[in-house]
């Protein structure tokens, strides 16, 4: 029994599809962040295990500007996360409903 | 031996990742999306990308998982969600199956339609191995995608700056209303 492509694509799927259960269910905006950081792991997995069995080096360069946008995206979100929350004291993603005015 | 790896961190991901959604804590779940990461690092080590590997670990385990950690502390943010509570009525089943609906696309897509991943081999750059992974990444990076890794550069400041005026504390509220800066004024020429 070897490890094919395809075992690691199910594997990302999975992994993907807790990320976006996650998303959907928690409240807390930081741990909405760490799901979002779970789909995007998914997809580099995803991008590694397609670009080993193609035998090209695209994926891994892929993966290499996916981690810079993660690490930009983190930044600025928890920036955000801090900016509102020194404003209101216990907030959570459905307390920002005020933003619609 | 390969399956067996295979497994291990398969099993390492997807706990870390239950782990991640279901603790109540945000700092429990910075440690388990730790682990997740690290499951994510032995794949690509299996999958002969050792520099992403080591990247993984440093960028997202080190660096990323550090800032989250370091939100949490800093707002004391550290309290429990109490997870009993559903906001919206019938928010969680439908979470649920939707995130079972998207696995099962992805998996009647991968499996049954195309039977397996396709693709033309070798069409860009080949990988080599191991050992030539990092060296062949970075003169990768640093000739046909060179103005990737400048855009990249531009990104990264950008999400600098971003985050020092979003996170700077203003001295007067940025935006006033009228009539606040009216009274402002006002009060200010009565001290004179």
């Amino acid at each position: 029994m070897t490890v094919t492509t395809t075992w690691y694509l199910s594997l990302a799927a999975v992994l993907f599809s807790i990320g976006t259960v996650g998303l959907l269910v928690r409240r807390n905006p930081l741990i909405m962040f760490m799901c979002i950081e779970l789909m995007l792991n998914a997809v580099t997995i995803t991008f590694v295990s397609i670009g080993s069995h193609l035998n090209d080096l695209g994926g891994q360069l892929a993966v290499f500007f996916v981690l810079v946008v993660a690490a930009a995206e983190v930044v600025v979100g928890l920036a955000l996360v801090v900016a509102i929350m020194r404003r209101r004291a216990r907030t959570n993603a459905d307390d920002l409903k005020i933003l619609g005015g | 031996m390969e399956t067996i790896v295979f497994l291990i961190s398969a099993v390492v991901i997807l706990s870390g990742a239950l782990g991640v959604i279901f603790s109540k804590n945000p700092v429990h779940s910075a440690l388990f999306m730790v682990q997740t990461l690290f499951g994510a690092a032995v794949l690509f080590v299996l999958l002969e990308a050792t520099f992403l590997a080591a990247i993984q670990v440093i960028v997202y385990a080190g660096a990323i998982v550090i800032l989250f950690v370091f939100v949490i502390t800093l707002l004391g943010i550290d309290r429990a969600e109490d997870l009993k509570v559903e906001p919206i009525a019938g928010q969680r089943p439908l979470a649920v199956v939707l995130g079972a609906s998207i696995f099962g696309i992805i998996l009647t897509v991968l499996i049954v339609a195309v039977g397996g991943p396709t693709g033309v081999r070798e069409a860009n750059t080949p990988i080599g191995d191991a050992a030539d992974n990092t060296r062949l990444l970075g003169e990768t990076l640093f000739s046909k995608q060179v103005f990737s890794v400048e855009l990249t550069a531009l990104l990264l400041t950008v999400a600098v700056i971003g985050a020092v005026v979003l996170s700077a504390r203003p001295q007067k509220p940025l935006i006033r209303t009228l009539q606040e800066s009216d009274t402002e004024e006002e009060t200010e020429e009565g001290g004179e």
